[in-house]
């Protein structure tokens, strides 16, 4: 029989018990549905945290260090056991200073390059001072989540002499005048911190002790500099609430002050890799370098080509999107689960199609006669019987589609109110895409077609004298 | 009928020149049609399946069907050797329990023997696998029933109409054919209604248009007046004698039919087969 006509006949078989077959279609639809709505409330969590994740930055940034191919205890004694000799790096380690810098940000897929200062830094209120960790913080830092509803505002200009303060150090600053931490936003502030001076030539060579004088020929700095106090004024524009912010180079930075990166840099504060410098032994590692840049990268899928790269060129790089691959893992066990407890529904709904059919054949027992009399092949038989059980699956898995968004949509309104009431600011969590939509329904459509498959065996089986003779 | 094939035999009267398709009016290629379109150019009334080369529509030899009931051996048909000419009405009378209407499930294709063979228009059924029987009794033969066998909720076009679809006639073909063999029964007008708005006699002109649809060379037709008063038994009989040899000039119709009665068959049919405990106990010619 035709397909056309298969499904005209089982539309008129399921009309015939109209209301016992829309109750099974029910069934499925009430399966598909609690499917659905399991599944989108998993998907729409998912896509939620991957949203917040990827707005703070942390998966398309590949962070660079310099590499420092130390001599580690043990390795050499270790490999002369094994046999094997010590491993000599591809590429020799290259110098991460402004050259760097520009070569990295030539790379393709690659947004920004900056580097991160962190410094211990006095602010100065009045005469009186509270010291803090400040830290630096690039422009395109402002879409950082902690900066969701701030106090004041995000620095004004990529140059602006401005600082966005922690609350606790706001508060506490505040407290030298008896005020408010909000009193001090337009206030102005001066900042100490430990800024690096060159030494003078001739001061290197009057200072005492053992200065290794076998590099001196190339640069003075790896005579190494002075570390002197110094001062910048600067103006409160911000407070904000939370205390670890994603700043770049050390993935999170706990800093109690921030400044706008061009800011940091014009500084010229010592920083924890300046030591290595001055005792530095080759040209390789000797002389001015950042201690960490980070390579922002425009699409997350990009970074592991764009680390290839880096590393390439002499450096050691490290990316949080190794980390995001155990996650992602998580998140594919947990919609496996709600999938599994969704599919159960749909699993005891396919035991309603089963019943459904099962009824059929005995009712139709004659009428099944009847077509094979006629001359219907066991095939047609079953492909009917396939059919009223597609019709239902297909009729069911469209329903349940419907209710299962609108499930979910309450569920997401409900959610929604809940985290108002508490204050908090509503979040979506609940994503039905298309292909949930295309999967659910063909998913119900096999459902209904292996719960189909015994009813269908067993009328195409059925012997045509047998079902004649039936009353 | 053009002779010598074996197989193949065309119902146009052209027997020279190419083969033209009354329906189609296109000429076709014998070889073509049987080796590729054998099955629609059946549909289209283009091409049948004659009697065999002796001119017999149906041959049964020592056939027989035994169930097997715990212990008991039944033997519903008990070595039966037939001969119906293409173009015989056959009457199968006998008590009930006789055979007769297991006989006729065998020449149906529904049944399958125990022993023994059935030829229908030169092919053996017992040869046939289940989708070749199925065509069989979808475009070979006719089947009629004594309880009208119609589908309640389908019109009287659509159970008409239902052989046609089994048989996957195309959509613009169907409405003709299902007017036509409407027409041959005299229910034109009641394509509409449903079987249950239908007498008896209504319903078991339906259920002749329904065997008549796929224009079969044979029909079985199993007491197709025992739930009939006489008067409309003997309509019944009449329009299955006119089918059996239609007026028109058009091609005789092969009909079995099982019967209790006796003056029925004494009337309409040219040869009564008697049977008793699944045998060939009497056979007559009225």
């Amino acid at each position: 029989m035709k397909l056309s006509d298969l499904n005209e006949l089982a539309w008129q078989n399921l009309r015939e018990a109209f209301l016992r077959n829309s109750l099974t279609t029910m069934g499925i639809a009430v399966g598909v549905a609690s499917l659905v709505a399991m599944l989108s409330l998993g998907i729409g969590l998912q896509d939620m945290i991957n949203r917040r994740l990827e707005r703070g930055g942390l998966f398309d940034s590949v962070i660079v260090r310099p590499r420092v191919d130390m001599v580690r205890p043990g390795e050499q004694a270790r490999n002369r056991v094994l046999g094997q000799p010590p491993p000599a790096p591809e590429v020799p380690a290259a110098r991460l200073d402004g050259d760097a810098r520009r070569e990295l940000a030539q790379l393709p897929n690659v947004v920004e390059v900056y580097p991160e200062f962190r410094f211990a830094g006095d602010m100065r209120l009045v005469d009186e001072g509270r010291l803090t960790d400040v830290t630096s913080l690039p422009v395109s830092a402002s879409t950082n989540d902690a900066f969701e509803g701030m106090l004041g505002h995000f620095f004004s200009s990529p140059n602006a002499h401005e600082i966005i303060l922690q609350t606790d150090t706001a508060e506490s600053l505040a407290q030298i005048e008896n005020k408010h931490a909000a009193d001090l936003i337009g206030r102005n502030i001066v900042l100490r911190y430990p800024g690096r001076e060159k030494l003078p030539a001739e001061s290197g060579n009057a200072a005492p002790g053992r200065r290794n004088a076998a590099s001196t020929s190339t640069a003075d700095e790896i005579m190494g500099f002075s570390v002197i106090s110094s001062e910048i004024p600067l103006q409160v524009v911000g407070i904000v609430s939370a205390d670890v912010v994603f700043s770049g180079g050390g993935a999170f930075a706990r800093a109690g002050a921030f400044l706008p990166l061009a800011v940091a840099e014009d500084l010229r504060v010592v920083q924890g890799n300046d030591t290595r410098e001055v005792i530095g032994n080759s040209l390789a590692n000797a002389g001015e370098q950042y201690a960490t840049l980070t390579v922002r990268v425009d699409r997350a899928s990009a970074v592991p080509a764009v680390q290839d790269a880096v590393r390439n060129l002499g450096f050691a790089t490290f990316s949080l999107l190794d980390l995001t691959r155990s996650l992602r893992r998580v998140f594919a066990i947990l919609d496996l689960l709600l999938g599994i407890f969704g599919s159960l529904a749909l699993a005891v709904a396919s035991l309603g199609i089963v019943n459904t059919l099962v009824m059929a054949i005995l009712e139709r027992r004659r009428e099944i006669g009847v077509l094979k009399a006629l001359g219907a092949s066991d095939r047609d038989v079953r492909q009917l019987f396939f059919a009223e059980a597609s019709v239902m699956g297909l009729a069911g898995g469209a329903f349940g589609v419907l209710l299962g968004w609108g499930i979910g949509r309450t569920i997401q309104f409900v959610t929604a109110a809940y985290l108002r009431q508490q204050g908090i600011p509503a979040e979506n969590i609940w994503l039905v895409p298309w292909w949930l939509v295309l999967g659910a329904m063909a998913f119900s459509l096999v459902v209904s077609l292996a719960a189909g498959m015994y009813p269908a065996a067993r009328a195409a089986r059925l012997d045509p004298v047998e079902a004649l003779r039936y009353q | 009928m053009i002779g010598g094939d074996g197989e193949i035999a065309f119902r146009s009267r052209d027997e020279r020149g190419p083969f033209r398709c009354p329906r189609t009016r296109k000429s076709a290629d014998l070889g073509e049609i049987r080796a590729n379109n054998w099955a629609l150019a059946a549909y289209n009334g283009c091409v049948t399946q004659p009697a065999d080369s002796n001119g017999f529509a149906i041959r049964t030899d020592h056939l027989a069907r035994h169930y097997q009931m715990g212990e008991a051996l039944i033997r519903a048909v008990d070595g039966v050797s037939l001969e119906i000419q293409a173009g015989e009405f056959v009457a199968l009378l006998g008590s009930s329990g006789s055979g007769k209407s297991t006989l006729l499930n065998l020449l149906a294709g529904l049944d399958h023997p125990s022993a023994g063979t059935v030829t229908v228009l030169g092919k053996d059924l017992g040869r046939m696998g289940a989708l070749e029987l199925s065509r069989h009794r979808n475009q070979t033969i006719g089947m009629v029933f004594q309880s009208f066998n119609l589908l309640p909720r389908m019109t009287v076009f659509e159970n008409v109409e239902l052989p046609l679809r089994l048989a996957e006639v195309s959509r613009v073909e169907r409405p003709k054919r299902v007017q036509e063999a409407l027409g041959r029964v005299g229910l034109a007008e009641r394509v509409r209604h449903r079987p249950g708005e239908l007498s008896g006699g209504e319903q078991q002109r339906v259920a002749i248009a329904r065997a008549l649809v796929n224009r079969p060379r044979v029909l079985l037709a199993d007491e197709p007046t025992g739930n009939l008063d006489s008067r409309t038994g003997e309509e019944i009989m009449r329009l299955i004698a006119g089918i059996n040899r239609p007026g028109d000039g058009s091609a005789a119709t092969t009909v079995v039919m099982v019967t209790h009665e006796r003056p029925l068959a004494e009337q309409f049919t040219n040869r009564i087969i008697t049977l008793a405990d699944g045998r060939v106990a009497h056979e007559e010619r009225p």
